[in-house]
């Protein structure tokens, strides 16, 4: 965290990959950041502006084939996600955010659309849709309850040497491999769409756990999330 | 108008004899039973008994039943008129309406927006009348960029005419390749669909409906209609006062584009425009049920769009009940409840109630907005003092409330 102690997360092109509900990721980090009483700064950058350097966590969201071919032009050109990411910043990106982070990415017709370089991962398109509820088993090094969401995408996404898969799936789709997400120092990709810390807050707290550098966090009343969690799991569990 | 083949007569009266055994039953209104009945007899049976009509199809994300009635209302002015009034909108329920009233001139259908090309193509519709395209239910729904996509291609070198709202970037991109269109310029009013460009991805640059994009020449079409707050402007400059007993201001947006509709119809404003007033609730939207002194106006939102519609009409005086699904017409998927700003409904007493009820009450924490939970509508309605309240619903949620209070349209 900065030297002035406010958090800065920053949510990438609002106006180009915020599909569905991605707005909730930023507002379950700024509300589990403010009601522990960390000062937070959101920033929403337009796909016209420049990425701030200076942001504690990175949000990127989902979108259609067009949106994202332009979202991975853009920040490629702009360089601001690349330099804060070499900082050390948190990131979390999602689904078509998620795909862009790697060297390549299936465009419209599925042809190989360069990507960002971020993460050792490359996508292409798979044959069906994922649609879904998906429940993974987070990897064991990072200590987290089992990872819930909804999935609705056709990529499919192989890991390189350079990420570790973030969860094993046990129902669902996820990268297509068995595994869903990666992740690699402070970098999080996933393919649950939306608001998928508003399922997982200890994935939230996570990232602010990197973002802020506290190995612990006062903990939260998270009656609503466990009810909402158990919910979605038993649904999941009787289907 | 000329007699049906013997095999699609067969099949239109199968299909009729197949809704009443539906509606009999309880299981339905039988608009799609009786239409897929007589679709899987005679394919072409869409085709043949839309040849004789004058055909409107109506399309958009939100506000396609109640424009669609709004048209009929209208047209009902110049004679008998077919129209799926229940919001059957794909072809088996086309098929259904257009049986019911063979004789009728005119029809009025209502489309879902992945059939628009091919209903236009099957039908030959002469108006299609095009509104708004949002984020909706997308684990199944197409995605709407790809949706305004084939509607180009669809309206590409058909005589149509199409009338359409030019405040939306989405739906003017649709709609620019059809050889006749009348731009009505009936506002947006959920804008996060429309940050960018459909033409060439560059950002839009927005002053109040106005739009253009910076980076080439897309821009908003000059309007030949349009919506000024609580009144219309037509083409000769006049300024009509809407009036309508419809609530708030996306049906007073439906209103300028059935009324511009009904003008391609050959019908006057001063004709119209009573008839569009006569119009009260369509299909138990904006409705009242009463029970032990508790009077509960039902609004359908069924998308963040639908949300802020919803919330333009609701009363900031009174409670409100919100009751959410996610059943398969819902979406099975309740990500957009993230999109929806519920701040607005803070200092209000809200209720929460729906099979979904725990996804909207952990989003309504979020935003701060206090809440009580409760487990049914009915137990949510005894908790409110006599008097009125508002309740909001998704598709399913509503359909269920409908059916417990009895479907009076």
């Amino acid at each position: 965290m900065p030297s002035d102690s406010v958090l800065r997360l920053v949510w990438i092109y609002p106006d180009l990959l915020s599909t569905y509900g991605d707005q909730g990721n930023l507002l379950v980090l700024e509300q589990r950041a403010k009601r522990r009483g960390i000062p937070v700064e959101s920033i929403r950058v337009k796909s016209a502006d420049p990425v701030p350097e200076t942001g504690d966590i990175y949000l990127i969201g989902g979108g259609e084939d067009r949106p994202q071919i332009l979202a991975a032009q853009r920040l490629r050109k702009d360089g601001g996600l690349h330099r804060a990411v070499a900082r050390g910043a948190a990131m979390l990106a999602v689904c078509a955010g998620y795909q862009i982070m790697g060297s390549t990415f299936g465009g419209e017709e599925g042809q190989p659309v360069e990507g960002l370089g971020i993460l050792d991962i490359s996508s292409g398109r798979g044959t069906v849709r994922g649609v879904g509820e998906l429940v993974a088993e987070v990897d064991s090094a990072l200590n987290l309850p089992t990872l819930t969401g909804f999935e609705n995408h056709m990529g499919v996404t192989r890991l390189g040497p350079g990420v570790r898969p973030l969860a094993k799936v046990v129902t669902g789709v996820g990268n297509g491999d068995g595994y869903e997400g990666c992740y690699a120092g402070h970098l999080v990709g996933t393919y649950l769409h939306g608001p998928a810390l508003a399922r997982n807050p200890a994935l939230a707290d996570l990232l602010l756990r990197w973002a802020t550098g506290e190995d612990r966090l006062p903990p939260l009343d998270d009656s609503r999330f466990e009810a909402l969690r158990q919910e979605r799991l038993a649904a999941v569990a009787g289907q | 108008m000329t007699q049906l083949p013997l095999r699609a007569q067969l099949a239109s009266a199968l299909g009729r004899g197949a809704a009443t055994l539906s509606r009999l039953t309880g299981r339905g209104d039988g608009s799609v039973i009786g239409g897929r009945v007589g679709l899987l007899l005679e394919p072409d049976l869409l085709r043949q008994l839309a040849q004789d009509k004058k055909l409107a199809l109506v399309s958009a994300t939100n506000g396609k039943t109640t424009t669609t009635r709004l048209i009929t209302a209208a047209l009902l002015e110049l004679g008998e008129v077919a129209t799926n009034a229940f919001g059957a909108n794909m072809p088996a329920g086309h098929v259904s309406a257009l049986a019911q009233h063979k004789a009728a001139p005119y029809g009025v259908l209502e489309v879902d927006e992945k059939y628009l090309p091919e209903v236009l193509h099957t039908t030959g519709a002469g108006v299609i009348c095009l509104m708004n395209l949002s984020r909706d239910q997308m684990d199944r729904a197409a995605e709407i960029w790809l949706l305004a996509q084939k509607w180009r291609r669809a309206l590409s070198g058909k005589p149509a005419h199409v009338v359409a709202n030019c405040d939306d970037p989405l739906v003017t991109w649709g709609a620019s390749t059809a050889a006749k269109v009348t731009w009505v310029s009936g506002g947006q009013r959920w804008k996060e669909d429309s940050w960018c460009c459909p033409e060439c991805g560059g950002p839009l640059d927005r002053k109040g409906n106005d739009w253009a994009c910076r980076e080439c020449t897309f821009h908003r079409p000059e309007p030949q209609w349009v919506l000024d707050d609580d009144a219309v402007i037509d083409p000769h400059g006049r300024r009509w006062v809407l009036d309508l007993k419809l609530p708030g201001l996306a049906n007073r947006s439906n209103a300028a584009m059935a009324l511009a509709v009904a003008e391609a119809f050959g019908l006057p404003v001063e004709r119209a425009l009573p008839r569009l007033r006569e119009v009260t609730s369509v299909a138990g939207r904006y409705t009242t049920v009463e029970r032990d002194g508790r009077y509960a106006r039902l609004l359908l939102a069924k998308n963040p769009a639908g949300w802020l519609e919803a919330f333009d009409v609701a009363d900031p005086a009174l409670p409100v009940i919100l009751s959410v699904n996610a059943q398969g017409p819902d979406g099975r998927d309740t990500s957009w409840l993230w999109d929806v700003d519920y701040r607005i409904l803070r200092g209000r007493p809200v209720f929460v109630t729906g099979e979904r009820r725990l996804d909207l009450a952990l989003r309504l924490d979020i935003a701060d907005v206090p809440f009580t939970l409760v487990d049914t509508f009915s137990e949510a309605l005894a908790m409110q003092p006599p008097g009125r309240v508002d309740v909001i619903a998704n598709y399913t949620a509503f359909q269920q409330i409908r059916q417990e209070f009895g479907r009076a349209v």
